[in-house]
């Protein structure tokens, strides 16, 4: 059974249509990706899967999510399945993590409300987590607010609260373009080490086709708020089939020449 | 001809560990320079001092074979420009285009010659009645045509670029990358190119300069520095770049 099924989803803004008629599917352990440029509805699309449209937008459509209709469904059914089954992380980490809140407070917060952690057992889920994500000094990063770590750190603590519950599905949108390269490269392999290590499905949503080639293995291309075409993410580098798909193949592939001629000259 | 050298610059912040030690870069007439390097290497710290936003701690900044001084700054700032990577933040939401792409001119003392603006406009594909609109009526790629046209709207001979096209999706990257290009090929003008990505260093400059905690650990022809990396941090910045499949 499919774990996320989105179709005929759309978001309207007054009249506008911002996202028009997406579906698309992810089992569990999938890696998905949505891949399109600015004002594409990539990132509504998540939201709208999540529940989480700012007021003003409305969706139509379905949206199931382990089984819940998460645009009829009552605010507190789909809470519910907020967290224990899909998180989400964000571009931005000092978005999603609350600057007057150590670290180590954020984490334990998911745990406390899902799992019902407490006490010693909760100092131990939320070291756990920490070494999960690779920071290993986790005393002083757990005592840490959010302003004295660097991006990349703040990452990973966003990331460790995503997935602190073992959600079944981490949505990912845009999460390394904030960062330097090198720390992009590292959060790439993170990631795809934490969903291969749980069987956790992952949908990434970037614009940049050669990071999701990194870590996704099947592909929506949006534009406009539609599907312009869908397939294994090796096939449509491979053989585009839309113009778009074309041109952001020609994009990323002028930037890969451009750097191997350096290599042969 | 050297136009803009930092020679053995050092520059700290009060009180501050050094941000840069002793970097020695020159950027000659026709030949496009990149500084590569990740947050708090200190690219933005010699941005400013070749901005002559600040003064180096050590070391001299020369502009045009002379040492950059106080009575020079109206001197280079005409012939000196800068973009900047957000072109959300750099334009003036309450100001029509054509005021902001005149602005390098009054500000040197120039009239702020509407021909001329509509000559920048055109020079970076923009439409004549762009001159009357705001920025808010314009997307990410198209705002930073207008910073563009604004930097190169008194003919300068640098154009100091600080991640012009990071914060731009993809397809437009590819679109201002070759804007650039062909300003550098038809207007005797060179780019001092900020940035930490390497394909666009690639398709751009000739030389690259490698900054890591406020030192040059390498530098000479990209295809060199590129293509047979001998410092680490170089290896490491390449095999971090995420490519498509090879």
């Amino acid at each position: 059974m499919s774990l996320l099924t989105v179709s005929g989803l759309s978001v309207r803004s007054g009249p506008s249509v911002l996202v028009d008629g997406v579906s698309f599917e992810v089992s569990p352990g999938d890696r998905v990706g949505l891949i399109g440029e600015s004002g594409s509805g990539k990132s509504l699309t998540a939201l709208a899967v999540t529940g989480l449209l700012p007021p003003g937008l409305t969706a139509t459509g379905e949206v199931r999510l382990d089984g819940v209709d998460m645009i009829a469904a009552p605010e507190r059914q789909r809470t519910a399945v907020r967290g224990p089954v899909a998180a989400i992380v964000f571009q931005e980490p000092l978005t999603a993590l609350n600057p007057l809140m150590r670290a180590g407070r954020q984490i334990a917060d998911p745990l406390r409300r899902i799992r019902g952690l407490r006490g010693e057992a909760l100092k131990l889920a939320v070291r756990d987590a920490l070494r999960e994500v690779r920071l290993d000094d986790t005393d002083r990063i757990a005592r840490s607010y959010p302003h004295q770590l660097s991006g990349g750190q703040r990452q990973r603590v966003a990331i460790a609260m995503a997935i602190a519950c073992r959600p079944r599905l981490l949505i990912a949108d845009e999460p390394t373009t904030a960062l330097d390269v090198t720390v992009q490269a590292e959060i790439l392999d993170l990631l795809d080490g934490l969903v291969t290590r749980h069987n956790t499905a992952l949908v990434f949503i970037t614009h940049d086709l050669p990071v999701a080639a990194r870590v996704i293995r099947d592909t929506h291309v949006l534009r406009n708020g539609r599907v312009v075409e869908s397939g294994p993410i090796d096939s449509l580098i491979d053989h585009p089939e839309h113009p778009y798909t074309r041109t952001l193949v020609d994009s990323a592939r002028r930037f890969d020449a451009a750097l191997e001629r350096t290599a042969r000259d | 001809m050297a136009l803009l050298e930092a020679d053995s610059v050092g520059f700290s912040y009060r009180g501050g560990t050094p941000a840069l030690t002793d970097v020695s870069l020159t950027v000659r007439a026709g030949r496009n320079v990149a500084l590569v390097g990740e947050s708090g290497a200190g690219k933005s710290t010699l941005l400013r001092l070749l901005l002559g936003l600040a003064r180096p701690t050590t070391g001299e900044i020369r502009f045009a074979g002379r040492p950059l001084t106080r009575g020079r700054l109206r001197e280079y700032r005409r012939a000196v420009q800068a973009v900047f990577q957000d072109p959300y933040s750099s334009l003036d939401p309450r100001h029509r285009i054509g005021r902001i792409v005149a602005e390098p001119l009054r500000g040197l003392g120039l009239r702020a010659d509407p021909a001329r603006v509509a000559a920048a406009l055109d020079a970076v594909g923009l439409p004549a009645d762009t001159a009357s609109r705001y920025p808010h009526e314009f997307s990410g790629g198209q705002r930073q045509r207008v910073a563009i046209a604004r930097a190169i709207v008194c003919d300068p001979k640098v154009l100091l670029a600080d991640e012009p096209v990071s914060a731009l999706d993809l397809t437009t990257r590819v679109r201002i990358v070759d804007l650039l290009a062909s300003l550098c090929a038809e207007r005797d003008l060179t780019i001092m190119l900020v940035s930490h990505d390497l394909g666009v260093v690639a398709e751009l400059c000739r030389h690259t300069a490698v900054l890591e905690s406020g030192r040059l650990v390498e530098q000479g022809d990209t295809s060199q520095v590129l293509g047979s990396p001998s410092h680490p941090y170089t290896r490491k910045l390449l095999a971090s770049v995420p490519r498509l499949a090879r």
